[in-house]
């Protein structure tokens, strides 16, 4: 795996601090759990999803909505499973 | 961003500050919509939502301020429109308004449609909205930039702010002619609150350490019901199809409180039951610190078709299945109703003068419209009321300076780059989370929704005790580059503040009134609800300077209109 840029990590893990709670605890556990393990692709995509408004971003969390993009769908899915 | 807008559009220089993308402020989360007595379903008047906003705030409120606002309202909501804000409409092509607790016509006689909003997502439309204008008006952004403290000068003008760049650390001094805090409120005092991880009540913290007094922070709306150490709301509607608490012994406690109503007895008297329990140890968990919503008892279901998304919730937030085990649920901070002093044109006032250069709008802020108790959809209308005035009282205040900015003080910007620095240094300290974890569990135990005279007592000492914590946090990354742990610290230094002015403030009100609500304040015919009017009918104001507590009249005189009776409060 190459690494990925370590001050883009550090953005990335401040812009996961969001509007809504229900996003925070989320995403909290997210890093504390998966985060580390995601390949560059993956957190590239995350970073996608980062873009979201919060509303919508939590809708597909809760599954209301998905995402079209399968690696952005593929990370949705973890953070519907932590 | 109403303000900036404001500004910008006034041809002013307008710099927004944020610490997250503007869009994804607090704000985002204000669901329940917008009110205004535009009367476009059914007859309204401003002088009703007025009567309602001050019985709300059980006669806390300032009544000049209380009627600026409900009379701005109709102007507001129509500016937000032709902004573009996606309100929910009627066939004939005017804002739909739909019923909201308290909203009435008639001064109290019968409910009122007077919520304006856009789907369930009234506040991020409002965002939206509003940034797209501010954009479209050049106001400047600085994203991902945190304020740090507020510069004053000898004669106590404020200068501007020093702020902290995330990407960087580097720490900048930010003068202006004039500033103003739309920094949101403080809920993450509390280990159980609704609040986003940014609501760190970061203009409290450093309107505190510069000197300005906090007014009425003993007042903080709760909700009966969030999922223990998570905060996420359980909807009222669970108790409503069966659901039950039970306390550590699986006693169906409200049975012993509301005998009748039980379980469906109104949110105050379900908030006050659970912390009784707690609080004479029939809490649930290790840490006994909350109780049991049992729904074991329905039928899947009913659970799956009547309570959609709780048993989402309750695994996704509590680990247990709803169906299977009870859900831990203990009464949550909701909002703030507290804040910063400031008059209906948005100045912040000290010692009954405007502090010049200085102005707050939205939860920062204590104009006071929400009193002690906030009125549903009147917080998205208290910013944009307010965020307007206050932009207009800078642009006067801006015309009357002289062209060049004044000399720098330099005082507070050497006290908070030497705040920093002591973080940086600081060896043998105290973990963040550790400092917060005991500010969180404090506040909760001593100073929930219901408050007992030895606990109050006993908490100030704790909490205290948790400042000289905080005084010594030590982080162990001491990069420069989006350091959280650094971030995280210095909020938690502003959250201290908002935490003793809470518990200090709550402990010498020895009255009952609005969401401050005392055990040892009851009900009784000489003091209905508790309300001590002859002695307690003023604003709290709390100085960081030795803990000193002031008060200042509440302001019963309207603008134009009579005043607003003192009555007890019964809805």
């Amino acid at each position: 795996m190459t690494a990925y840029d370590p001050i883009e990590l550090k953005r990335i893990r401040w812009r996961s601090r969001r509007g809504l709670l229900e996003l925070d605890l989320v995403l909290e556990r997210f890093f504390a759990q998966r985060f580390d393990s995601l390949s560059p692709a993956e957190i590239d995509a995350y970073k996608r999803i980062l873009d979201l408004p919060d509303t919508d971003f939590l809708d597909v969390v809760n599954g209301k909505a998905d995402l079209d993009d399968p690696e952005e769908a593929a990370i949705i899915e973890i953070l519907r499973s932590v | 961003m109403r303000a900036a807008l404001q500004l910008s559009e006034a041809g002013l220089k307008t710099a927004v500050l944020s610490k997250v993308f503007p869009t994804r402020s607090h704000t985002v989360a204000a669901q329940g919509g917008v009110s205004a007595s535009l009367g476009n379903s059914e007859e309204d008047h401003w002088t009703w939502h007025m009567y309602d906003t001050v019985k709300g705030s059980d006669w806390l409120g300032d009544q000049d301020a209380i009627e600026f606002m409900c009379r701005e309202a109709p102007k507001v909501v129509t500016e937000l429109e032709h902004y573009g804000m996606p309100f929910d409409r009627n066939a004939d092509g005017t804002i739909y308004q739909r019923p909201f607790g308290g909203h009435m016509s008639n001064f109290g006689e019968k409910p009122v449609r007077r919520a304006c909003a856009a789907a369930d997502r009234t506040g991020h439309a409002m965002l939206h909205a509003l940034y797209q204008r501010n954009v479209r008006a050049n106001t400047h952004f600085f994203v991902e930039w945190m304020a740090l403290d507020l510069i004053r000068d000898a004669d106590g003008n404020v200068q501007g702010v020093v702020a902290m760049e995330m990407e960087t650390s580097e720490i900048v001094v930010f003068q202006a002619k004039a500033t103003l805090f739309a920094t949101g409120g403080a809920g993450r005092i509390y280990a159980s609150s609704t609040n986003a991880f940014i609501n760190t009540g970061d203009g409290l913290g450093m309107a505190a350490r510069a000197g300005i007094p906090l007014e009425d922070m003993e007042f903080w709306q709760f909700h009966p019901t969030g999922v223990a150490g998570a905060g996420v709301l359980i909807t009222e509607g669970v108790r409503g199809e069966g659901g039950i608490l039970r306390n550590s012994a699986g006693e169906r406690f409200m049975e012993r409180y509301a005998p009748n109503a039980k379980d469906l007895a109104s949110r105050d008297v379900v908030s006050r039951a659970m912390v009784t329990e707690i609080n004479e140890g029939r809490g649930c968990g290790p840490n006994k610190d909350h109780v049991l919503l049992d729904i074991t008892h329905l039928d899947p279901d009913v659970i799956m078709s009547k309570l959609p998304g709780i048993r989402e919730i309750s695994i996704k937030f509590a680990g247990v299945d709803p169906i299977k085990a009870p859900i831990p649920v203990v009464p949550t901070c909701h909002y703030q109703m507290g804040g910063i002093p400031t008059n209906y044109h948005g100045e912040v006032v000290v010692e009954g003068k405007p502090v010049h250069g200085f102005y707050a709008a939205g939860e920062c802020a204590c104009a006071s419209v929400h009193g002690a108790n906030r009125l549903g959809t009147n917080s998205l209308l208290d910013l944009l009321v307010f965020g307007k005035s206050s932009a207009n009282s800078m642009i006067d205040f801006i015309k009357q300076q002289p062209l060049e900015l004044p000399q720098l003080a330099t005082a507070d910007v050497e006290r908070s780059v030497a705040r920093v620095e002591r973080l940086n240094k600081q060896t043998n300290g105290v973990a963040v989370n550790d400092a917060r974890t005991a500010m969180q569990r404090t506040m909760q135990a001593h100073c929930g929704v219901f408050r007992f005279k030895d606990m109050l007592a006993q908490g100030v000492e704790k909490i205290l005790e948790v400042e000289k914590m905080v005084q010594q946090t030590e982080i162990s990354d001491k990069s420069s580059v989006f350091n959280m742990a650094r971030i995280e610290a210095l909020e938690l230094e502003n959250l201290i503040e908002v935490a003793k002015a809470t518990m200090i403030s709550a402990n010498a009100r020895t009255e009952s009134r609005g969401a401050h609500v005392r055990d040892d304040a009851p009900d009784t015919p000489e003091t209905p609800n508790g309300r001590d009017d002859a002695n307690w009918l003023k604003h709290t104001l709390w100085s960081r300077e030795g803990n000193r507590l002031e008060y200042k009249p509440v302001n019963l005189q309207p603008l134009t209109v009579d005043t607003i009776a003192l009555k007890t409060r019964s809805y």
